[in-house]
């Protein structure tokens, strides 16, 4: 027989049996499954999508500030460059004054320097020439220097001429102490009173002579007595001496100035 | 000369016969159902899943799809019935490829109990839908005098898919006894071969064939429901 009725029915249970079992362990849990997933890459769309979208935002975001930022960055180098510049002028300013004041103490110092030099060259000038005239003096005419001084300035005052010796003579008297007489070197005995008789054979003086020795007169002699004076001294030949060295200074100190500038 | 399984029986009591196509049917179901939980007891949400679990997932993906080519939207409803029709017809006639084995399809009761099945599914599942006044309006559409023609076409309509898909599944495993016995070498293994892809053809026809006569008369309904 082709047919048997309980196997159909028991094929039959058989197989809602085993739809239920597939229903139950396979298809609801592997439906299930790819619901999920979907869901999952549905959600993790979204958040890509979303992502982006903050993404792009921020983008944005950070474009603009990298925009303020470049143009903050542009003017701060600009205010930068600014003021570098204006401190750069400030300091070549402040520079130029600092060396124009160099400058002109230089040219200061240069000057007390020759004026330095100057004056020791004519202190060193006197000693020498006082010291020539002396030895020129001894080896050509066997002469004193000191001597032949007093001698001269004892005709100075015998060769007065009468306004002046009265002059001389008015101040004399009118002296309340006594009268000097300086010299640089001291006066030799003989001279000091050879000096006193000139002085008061002309003057008729009754006044003490008091003889001074005064480094500063170089090579000289002066009588000084209230606000009269009757010298000499060889000042006169070395102020002309002087006059040529300072000349010789300037254009020496000249070209100087021209070098430092 | 035996041409169905139900003639081999292991164990009788009184009207109680289990024979091969019972036993077969146990050992599928046993194979499918512990198949079944031991790939989906481990089932992963994420995108790195098992080749398994992939499998699967094409298999009853694709039972989905075709369910839902028929015209039948809501699959899920569906599927159950369906999908497990043709995995049941399917791995069934696959092991049709081990030896001494007999499908439980080249029965006739089997494939009769299956097209009872679908005869019943069809309205059940058009009440399910559309409620049982709207599905018993569809019988004596257009007219009351077609009520008896409406009827027969129904059991005709389960005959004609159980008695085809009876006759292929009978005939393959007739075509490769009587094979073996002519030609025992190469032969039957082409047969073999063959009979594999008759039974997959088969089995894709008897769901689709059990869709589509659910799926119509869903649609008849649905008209009605229209109207």
């Amino acid at each position: 027989m082709l047919f048997d009725w309980f196997t159909l029915v028991a094929q039959l249970v058989n197989f809602l049996v085993l739809v239920w079992l597939l229903k139950r362990y396979l298809y609801k849990p592997i439906l299930s499954a790819i619901d999920e997933r979907e869901k999952l890459i549905a959600r993790q769309l979204h958040e890509a999508e979303s992502s982006k979208v903050d993404a792009n935002r921020e983008l944005e975001d950070f474009q603009q500030k990298n925009n303020m930022l470049n143009q903050q960055r542009h003017e701060l180098l600009n205010n930068a460059i600014s003021e570098v510049n204006a401190e750069r002028l400030k300091l070549l300013e402040q520079t130029r004054i600092e060396v124009e004041s160099l400058r002109l103490r230089l040219q200061e110092s240069l000057k007390i320097e020759q004026q330095n030099l100057g004056s020791e060259i004519i202190r060193r000038t006197r000693t020498e020439v006082f010291a020539i005239v002396r030895k020129t003096l001894e080896d050509l005419a066997s002469a004193n220097l000191e001597n032949q001084i007093a001698g001269v300035f004892i005709s100075r005052i015998n060769g007065l001429n009468p306004d002046e010796k009265e002059l001389l003579f008015s101040a004399l008297n009118h002296t309340t102490g006594e009268v000097s007489v300086r010299s640089m070197f001291d006066v030799p005995l003989v001279q000091q009173a050879a000096i006193q008789k000139a002085l008061k054979s002309n003057f008729n003086i009754a006044t003490e002579i008091k003889f001074e020795t005064a480094p500063q007169l170089v090579c000289g002699i002066e009588l000084v007595t209230n606000g009269y004076k009757v010298s000499w001294t060889i000042e006169e030949y070395l102020k002309s001496l002087e006059n040529h060295i300072g000349v010789l200074l300037n254009e020496h100190k000249e070209l100087k100035t021209e070098k430092i500038t | 000369m035996r041409i169905s399984p139900d003639d081999i029986v292991l164990f009788e009591y009184g009207f109680v016969k289990l024979n091969a196509t019972i036993v077969t049917t146990w050992i599928l179901m046993l194979v499918m159902v512990i198949g079944s939980i031991s790939i989906t007891r481990k089932l992963v949400i994420g995108t790195k899943i098992s080749r398994w679990q992939s499998t699967l997932e094409i298999i009853v993906i694709g039972i989905k799809n075709q369910i839902e080519e028929v015209g039948l939207h809501k699959s899920e409803t569906y599927i159950g019935f369906l999908g497990t029709l043709f995995l049941f017809l399917f791995v069934s006639n696959l092991l049709t490829i081990l030896p001494v084995y007999e499908p439980p399809t080249s029965s006739l009761s089997t494939t009769a109990a299956l097209a009872i099945s679908v005869f019943f599914a069809v309205p059940v599942f058009n009440i399910m839908e559309h409620g049982i006044l709207n599905y018993l309006k569809s019988y004596v559409k257009p007219l009351f005098i077609m009520l008896p023609f409406h009827i027969i076409s129904e059991f005709s309509r389960t005959l004609a898919l159980a008695v085809r898909l009876f006759g292929n599944m009978m005939s393959g495993v007739m075509i490769l006894g009587i094979l073996i016995t002519i030609t025992p070498f190469i032969f039957p293994i082409v047969m073999t071969a063959f009979g594999l892809l008759t039974g997959t053809v088969q089995s894709y026809i008897f769901t689709i064939l059990a869709s589509v006569f659910i799926a119509a008369a869903a649609h008849e309904s649905e008209k009605e429901l229209k109207n």
